[in-house]
């Protein structure tokens, strides 16, 4: 089917929309249940559905008899929790599902609509244990309103007539007939939508900027390198609904008038760049990227690039000069992209998830936008909810929601019911807020003064079994990798920062230590080139505002209150235990151990470098560890 | 268990470079992907086709060699067959990743600095995330996510790969 005008689209989707079938059985197969077996799942349903001689695979075919369309999907949330399996039209998911467990599923729930409960999510309290099998139940998804994710572990993405069902491309349809491009960057500023990778620079006026600006070709990008450690929500977004990206990177071209875009991938998302290839080939078959698409004369092009690995291409102008085919350095702005940006012409840089909110903001109106968030950050946003929280996965909530909210309810409180200790968010360019810091709204005003920012929307909770000052540490390790090494406050200032860190760790810092990490991160936050620097040291600087005392701990007393840092134990030799073999005298590295026969052997204190050499070679366990704790303790 | 195919990388015929410089229109812009598909074919950039490439695309060889090094993804050393990408991003790391990937590097006797052993089987890599964070900790082989894994289901996942097998 090749769509030349606007009215045989809708036709088509009306007529998609009659024939669809509402059941259907819907597989996921993002990245986390693909690990976790869901391939094997999803070919023991074919199976099963094809002994029984039901049809597995009409899905706009209402028709059809015994018809149960299966459907791979993209990724429903909870990736923990996988295989996930949900049956339509009532709901009914499935957790941790196995290929043992589907011919169950096909007779009990798919034919007679039964529930089996020993797959649904449970939840004990107080010895009652209580069963969500319906997803419209289910705490993770009770606060949740997914606009940007509406279509993600719905449909399958590997097919295009799905996503126009859900009136796909019917945006970029209304956007080309009926609307300038002024109108759709108004329609666009007045949605208050900003960037969702991090910045929150309101997408309407980066728009018009690049708009205003006079030349013979221009282009969009979309920034598909979600680089952060801890974050994977634009990785589900494109591998779960690829054409709602395509869909608006069209529709910002249109509104710039640029007639080619670029999507820019990094190299750990494979499964995203096949779907994305898969969907970017379907929509140039039937007429909806190409030449004069829908007979308007507006034409695009859309090509995508594969990142290799860095860090720093997520910044603007180091993105430009990877596309370019170039080492991924930054360049001093301005001039800023939507002046010059690719190859000297005006770009559009947008994030993933950003351009997922155009569509829909253009179909329901900016009005519509609005009801969703707070009045300077609307709409929604999606995190990738990680670290010590019972539900880890790909949440979608509306913009003002708290902390606590987001943390205890939709992820169901700490692994363990352990304590909270903090949440980091926004990955190394974000900061650690601990728990005074629950009750605040999620927005990008509100995170920004707590000294965190948004980031693309990784979430990482942390409980009191995880070293703060360990964590600040991996940053720093993690940025100081990635520096591209062009400016100096960035290249040098992030190294020694990581000194200082290491030095702290392993007990060696002393209080002036702590001072000059707190004035080189200034420096390198004030003085850096681009983002990745400035932002570099948010991780040192927020952990040194809130958790200052662990800090302390770890310089002055030289323990660490979360039992991680290992400079931080002591070894001991139980007298009672030691046979005076003499083994760990022999395996120390620093000859600190003295004893002779029939004599229990000692550690020398101050000369014990904590390798644990002799721990593991003593054959009697004589040899205790224990964590230093603070004198008045 | 298979033989590493000795000497593949050394093939002096550059047909297979042309074919990719070819489909790339002998385009500089295209360099990363064309580094890209090489890497594919050889298992890493080795020097002479660097220079080669260099030479096809008319910019200078530190040109080449820039880009190259700059990316964490490229690589002047021959890799293993398999390479197994650790997961060290935040949620992998504050799981006990680095446990995982000692667990991996002892398993295989890996010295310090060492990536690749010896028979050419296997490369051990660090990367800063798969984006599977919710299974961690993760790692991936050749492409494959498997998670969340411990020392004792990672030791699992390369005996069965040493024996050739799918790991489930």
């Amino acid at each position: 089917m090749k769509f030349t005008t606007r009215k045989e689209l809708e036709e088509y989707t009306a007529l998609l929309r009659e024939r669809e079938n509402p059941k259907r059985i819907l597989v996921c197969m993002g990245t986390g249940c693909l690990a976790k077996g869901a391939e094997a799942v999803y070919e023991k349903f074919v199976e099963v559905l094809g002994a029984k001689s039901l049809s597995a695979s009409v899905v706009f075919e209402k028709e059809e008899k015994s018809s149960f369309p299966l459907c791979p999907t993209g990724c429903m949330g909870i990736c923990e929790t996988g295989p996930r399996v949900r049956i339509e039209p009532q709901g009914i998911q499935y957790l941790r599902v196995r290929p043992d467990d589907v011919e169950e599923i096909v007779e009990r729930t798919v034919e007679k609509g039964e529930v089996v409960y020993r797959l649904v999510q449970q939840e004990a309290t107080n010895g009652q244990v209580r069963y969500w099998p319906l997803m419209r139940d289910d705490p993770f998804y009770r606060k949740q309103i997914r606009l940007v994710l509406r279509n993600c572990g719905s449909i399958n993405p590997e097919n295009l007539d799905e996503y126009l069902a859900r009136d796909g491309y019917l945006a970029l349809a209304k956007v080309l007939t009926e609307m300038t491009p002024d109108d759709v960057i108004g329609e666009i500023m007045k949605s208050g939508l900003r960037g969702r990778g991090g910045g929150g620079f309101p997408t309407g006026r980066k728009w018009q900027l690049a708009r205003m600006v006079r030349a013979n070709q221009k282009y969009v990008v979309c920034n598909g390198d979600e680089g952060d450690p801890g974050a994977f929500m634009n990785r589900c977004l494109m591998e779960g609904d690829p054409h709602s990206v395509i869909e608006g990177l069209a529709i910002a071209g249109y509104a710039i008038g640029a007639s080619e875009g670029y999507i820019y991938v990094r190299a750990e998302y494979p499964l995203a760049v096949k779907r994305l290839r898969k969907a970017i080939q379907d929509a140039y078959a039937a007429g909806l990227l190409g030449e004069n698409i829908f007979g308007s004369g507006f034409s695009f092009n859309v090509h995508i690039k594969e990142g290799a690995g860095a860090f720093v291409c997520g910044e603007e102008t180091a993105l430009i000069a990877s596309i370019e085919g170039k080492r991924g350095m930054p360049n001093p702005r301005p001039p800023y992209p939507a002046q010059k940006g690719l190859w000297g012409k005006p770009t559009v840089i947008n994030n993933v998830e950003t351009l997922a909110n155009v569509p829909i903001i253009i179909l329901k109106g900016a009005e519509w936008f609005r009801s969703f968030g707070t009045t300077t950050s609307p709409g929604t946003k999606t995190f990738a909810l990680t670290g010590k929280v019972k539900n880890t996965g790909l949440v979608e909530v509306p913009m003002g929601i708290t902390l606590r909210e987001l943390i205890f309810e939709v992820g169901g409180g700490i692994q363990g019911d352990k304590r909270f200790k903090a949440v980091q968010i926004g990955g190394p360019s974000g900061g650690c807020l601990p728990e005074a810091y629950l009750d605040l709204p999620v927005d990008y005003d509100s995170l920004c003064g707590a000294g965190a920012i948004m980031g693309s929307g990784g979430l990482v909770v942390l409980d009191e079994d995880t070293c703060i000052v360990e964590v600040a540490r991996f940053f720093m390790s993690f940025t100081q990798s990635e520096s591209c090494g062009k400016c100096v406050p960035c290249r040098e200032g992030t190294k020694h920062m990581l000194s200082i860190l290491q030095k702290i760790v392993d007990g060696r810092a002393t209080l002036e230590d702590l001072e000059l990490l707190e004035e080189t991160a200034l420096v390198v936050k004030d003085a850096s080139l681009c983002g990745l620097g400035k932002t570099a040291p948010n991780p040192v600087l927020t952990t040194l505002r809130y958790f200052r005392d662990e800090y302390i701990d770890h310089v002055v007393h030289k323990v660490c209150p979360a039992r991680v840092c290992q400079a931080m134990r002591e070894f001991w030799i139980d007298p009672d235990k030691c046979r005076t073999c003499g083994k760990c005298a022999r395996v120390c590295p620093v000859a600190c151990i003295s004893g002779r026969p029939k004599v229990p052997y000692v550690i020398d204190q101050t000369k014990c470098i904590k390798c644990g050499s002799c721990f593991e070679a003593c054959p009697f366990d004589a040899i205790v560890v224990r964590w230093r704790r603070k004198d008045n303790e | 268990m298979e033989k590493p195919e000795q000497g593949v990388a050394l093939s002096r015929s550059f047909e297979k470079v042309n074919a990719i410089l070819e489909k790339h229109g002998y385009n500089p812009s295209n360099l990363i992907g064309i580094l890209q598909e090489i890497q594919e074919e050889y298992r890493y950039l080795p020097e002479e086709i660097l220079t080669y490439v260099a030479t096809a695309l008319r910019v200078s060889p530190a040109y080449v060699y820039g880009v190259a090094t700059f990316y964490a993804q490229f690589s002047l050393k021959p890799k293993g067959k398999h390479i197994i990408r650790v997961c060290d991003g935040t949620a992998c790391h504050v799981k006990g990743s680095e446990k995982v990937l000692k667990a991996i590097r002892e398993y295989l006797g890996l010295r310090d600095g060492e990536q690749t052993t010896g028979d050419l089987l296997f490369t051990v890599e660090t990367v800063a995330c798969i984006g599977a964070c919710a299974l961690a900790p993760v790692i991936a082989v050749d492409n494959r996510v498997y998670g969340p894994m411990d020392e004792e289901k990672v030791r699992h996942v390369l005996e069965a790969l040493e024996r050739g097998d799918e790991v489930s």
